[in-house]
């Protein structure tokens, strides 16, 4: 097959590649330069497509022998995904712009050029198992990345290819180790790539400015604090709410109205939730008949948890949590998944939620 | 594989080969005085004499650099330190905006650290600026540091008249820095007769070393140093001569500029094939830069390699990576440092729009290319502007 990889310049993607031309593909290698601002360097562990980042992929991609290209996306990047990511929260929604980068940018703009390109298909570092259109998790759970895979259609995984979902990290680092690439030994990236520093609260009050309002407390229907922008919050929260309360037991955060910018927060017992609404679901195979018994997780590195799941308003789903959750955030992704302990859970679909009961 | 990137480099003579290895086997710093040093130094001093013979020079005005980028600097920092020095109402710089960034950049590094005024040469549609223009931005010139114009433009190959240009400078007493990395062995370049002040060259566009280069300077032409230390060449430029790059570059000047009539002749019709192979063969394409007959001051006026062309509705980038898997190697322009293509500055100064920019393509011939190389690109140039351009239509 012809494959374009994409390469981050971390381990992950140099593998992948690795693999790919080793499996006797015709691969290419492509650096997605996705910072309007080029010179961010690297501090830390930290950040992504900075300069330093593009040296180390182009540095893999020659060591590989295959031809090696970066791409400007940053304007679709930009509007695709910081937008939308400082949109969301504006909204008093958490998005999770891995998902969306995946969703718009990997397997919609990147894709879609590499199959007018004459590509087959890309190739990614992603850590899941996909075999027969099929999405799985990856072998190594805390390594999975089919959360922010899942919202990938039939049609966009038709040109996927991720070699180390049967694999762990450790065995990424080996593979790299042992064909002597440099990134074998390069710090994972942890944080949003566009906030290099780690400080989501501060890069959303530099977009969108103070904007104070009440903090609430449920229990009592009393205003106990103010706060200095809504969006520096997220649903379930507990930590840094900046509030004292009557009594010594914890608080979180039960929910963001943005129009009169109101932070509810409340004991432990207001916070679960027992039902999820959520917007028109997106699927990764055929359409499952309804009503449906799966397995839901919730957020990025949450723990899936059984539901029932049936037509909800507007084309979208209602699921039954079999337990309370706590932190049910509106705006991220509720993942259905099939168990199998076998080959690795199913990725079935999933979406967006909108509101909780 | 199909080599159409002469511009960016070209292959090494193997004259030039047998020079530098024979002189890599030998002992001796040109300024040491034992018997090996003088030996070394007579090598040194030979190439010397005979590049400012090929080139219409005298030898001490050759200054031998670490290429193209650094004599660049040398004489646009050097020359604008050395007159504002001289008189402090000196500090406007007139420069073409088609420049190499080796001069750009030192313009703009001027401006925001040093107190320089840039002001910007107008550029005729074909890339040349002429004469008139100069005269108009000169004004009376005592405000005025130095001019940089270059001969010959490295992505659309134009040429401009220099010994006029220089002329202009001159009637104002401003003196003139010349940028001819492109134009030595392409086009006829005499220093002494151009009259201009200061003119760049660099090894490897000619068949010579990478990290070799020279400044001409006049030797009435006051520069200050950018490198200081030993003060090798005339205390202008300071560090051990590369005494095996310099016999390369010497040799692979010499030879180009002897050779130069009949294979710019042949290199000519190349080019002319391969445009008009290309136009045939593919809808919708333009021409960036004068036209291939152009003629100035009754030379070329068009590098006789350079062939710059638009492709409507396709991206540059896309272009270079179906023809390099296809085994044609070309170029887009300029790249920056993570390697994201931007508009090209020069088709931008031509008046092209960002669209025409990003979807061009350079193809410049050397002394190895033959009538197999234009064949390569004209079995190929049609599908792949058409799968560029089907790929072009889905962005947004
Ligand atoms: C017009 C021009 N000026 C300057 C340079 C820089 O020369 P060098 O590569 O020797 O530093 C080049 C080549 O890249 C060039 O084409």
């Amino acid at each position: 097959m012809r494959l374009l990889a994409a390469m981050s310049g971390g381990v992950d993607s140099a593998v992948a590649a690795a693999l790919a031309v080793e499996a006797g593909h015709d691969v290419t290698g492509v650096h997605l330069a996705l910072s309007p601002d080029r010179q961010v360097l690297r501090s830390g562990a930290r950040g992504c497509c900075s300069v330093e980042d593009a040296h180390d992929a182009r540095r893999v991609a020659d060591e590989l022998g295959i031809p090696f290209y970066v791409w400007d996306l940053a304007e679709r990047f930009t509007e695709d995904v910081v937008d939308d990511f400082v949109a969301e929260y504006a909204a008093g929604r958490t998005p999770n712009p891995c998902l969306r980068c995946n969703e718009k940018i990997k397997f919609a703009a990147v894709l879609d050029r590499a199959l007018a390109l004459g590509f087959d298909a890309v190739v990614t570092g992603h850590h899941a198992r996909l075999a027969d259109g099929a999405l799985r998790r990856s072998v190594d759970a805390a390594k999975d990345q089919s959360y922010v895979l899942a919202v990938l259609t039939a049609d966009q995984l038709a040109g996927a290819v991720f070699p180390l979902g049967s694999m762990t990290k450790e065995t990424v680092r080996a593979l790299a180790a042992e064909r002597g690439l440099a990134v074998a030994t390069k710090a994972d990236s942890h944080d949003i790539c566009f906030i290099p520093d780690g400080d989501t609260r501060g890069f959303l009050a530099r977009r969108l400015g103070a904007q104070p309002g009440p903090v609430v407390d449920a229990a009592t229907g009393a205003t106990v604090g103010e706060h200095s922008g809504a969006y520096g919050f997220t649903v379930g929260q507990r930590r840094g709410l900046g509030v004292a309360v009557g009594d010594s037991r914890p608080r979180y955060v039960l929910g963001i109205e943005p129009v009169s910018r109101t932070v509810t927060i409340g004991p432990a017992e207001l916070a679960g939730v027992g039902e999820v609404r959520t917007a028109p679901p997106t699927w990764t195979g055929p359409v499952p008949e309804l009503p449906l018994t799966a397995r839901v997780q919730l957020r990025a590195h949450g723990t899936a948890v059984p539901c029932e799941v049936t037509a909800g308003d507007g084309g979208g789903l209602r699921l039954v949590l079999g337990t309370e959750q706590r932190g049910v955030a509106p705006g991220q992704s509720a993942v259905l998944y099939a168990p199998d302990a076998e080959r690795g859970d199913l990725v079935l679909g999933q979406g967006t939620v909108l509101g909780t009961a | 594989m199909t080599y159409l990137d002469h511009a960016a480099t070209t292959p090494v003579l193997p004259e030039v080969l047998a020079a530098m290895t024979e002189q890599l086997g030998r002992v001796g710093n040109p300024s040491s005085l034992h018997a090996s040093g003088r030996a070394a130094r007579r090598v040194a001093e030979q190439s010397r004499e005979r590049l400012a013979e090929a080139l219409g020079a005298r030898p001490s005005e050759v200054l031998f650099t670490g290429g193209g980028t650094e004599s660049d600097n040398l004489a646009v920092k050097g020359l604008f330190w050395a007159r504002r020095d001289a008189d402090s109402r000196r500090r406007r710089i007139v420069v073409s905006p088609a420049e190499h960034h080796a001069v750009i950049d030192s313009v703009e590094w001027l401006a925001k650290h040093d107190g320089a005024d840039i002001t910007w040469l107008p550029v005729e549609p074909t890339g040349r600026i002429t004469p008139d223009a100069l005269r108009a931005a000169l004004g009376d010139g005592s405000d005025v540091a130095l001019v940089s114009v270059m001969w010959a433009n490295n992505e659309i190959g134009t040429v401009s008249d220099l010994p006029a240009l220089a002329a202009v400078a001159h009637e104002v007493g401003v003196p003139l820095h010349t940028d001819a990395v492109q134009a030595v062995g392409q086009v006829p370049v005499d220093f002494g007769a151009s009259g201009v002040d200061a003119l760049t060259m660099t090894g490897h566009k000619l068949g010579g070393p990478m990290g070799a280069g020279v400044l001409l300077l006049r030797r009435d032409a006051e520069c200050v140093p950018l490198l200081h230390g030993g003060g090798q060449e005339r205390d202008v430029r300071s560090g051990t001569l590369d005494v095996a790059a310099i016999v390369g570059l010497q040799v692979a000047a010499t030879t180009a500029v002897r050779t130069r009539v009949p294979r710019a002749a042949r290199l000519a019709a190349l080019r002319d094939r391969l445009v008009a192979g290309v136009m045939a063969q593919v809808p919708d394409v333009q021409l960036n830069g004068p036209p291939l007959d152009d003629v100035v001051a009754g030379g070329p006026g068009r590098l006789p390699g350079n062939a710059h062309l638009s492709f409507a509705g396709a991206e540059g980038d896309a272009l270079l990576m179906l023809l390099d898997a296809r085994g044609v190697e070309c170029s887009t322009g300029s790249a920056c440092s993570a390697g994201v293509a931007r508009p090209s500055h020069v088709l931008l100064a031509v008046g092209a729009d960002t669209d025409r920019a990003r979807s061009s393509l350079r193809f410049t011939l050397g002394s190895p290319s033959t009538d197999a190389d234009v064949d390569a690109v004209l079995d190929v140039i049609a599908p792949v502007v058409e799968r560029a351009r089907r790929a072009g239509l889905g962005r947004r």
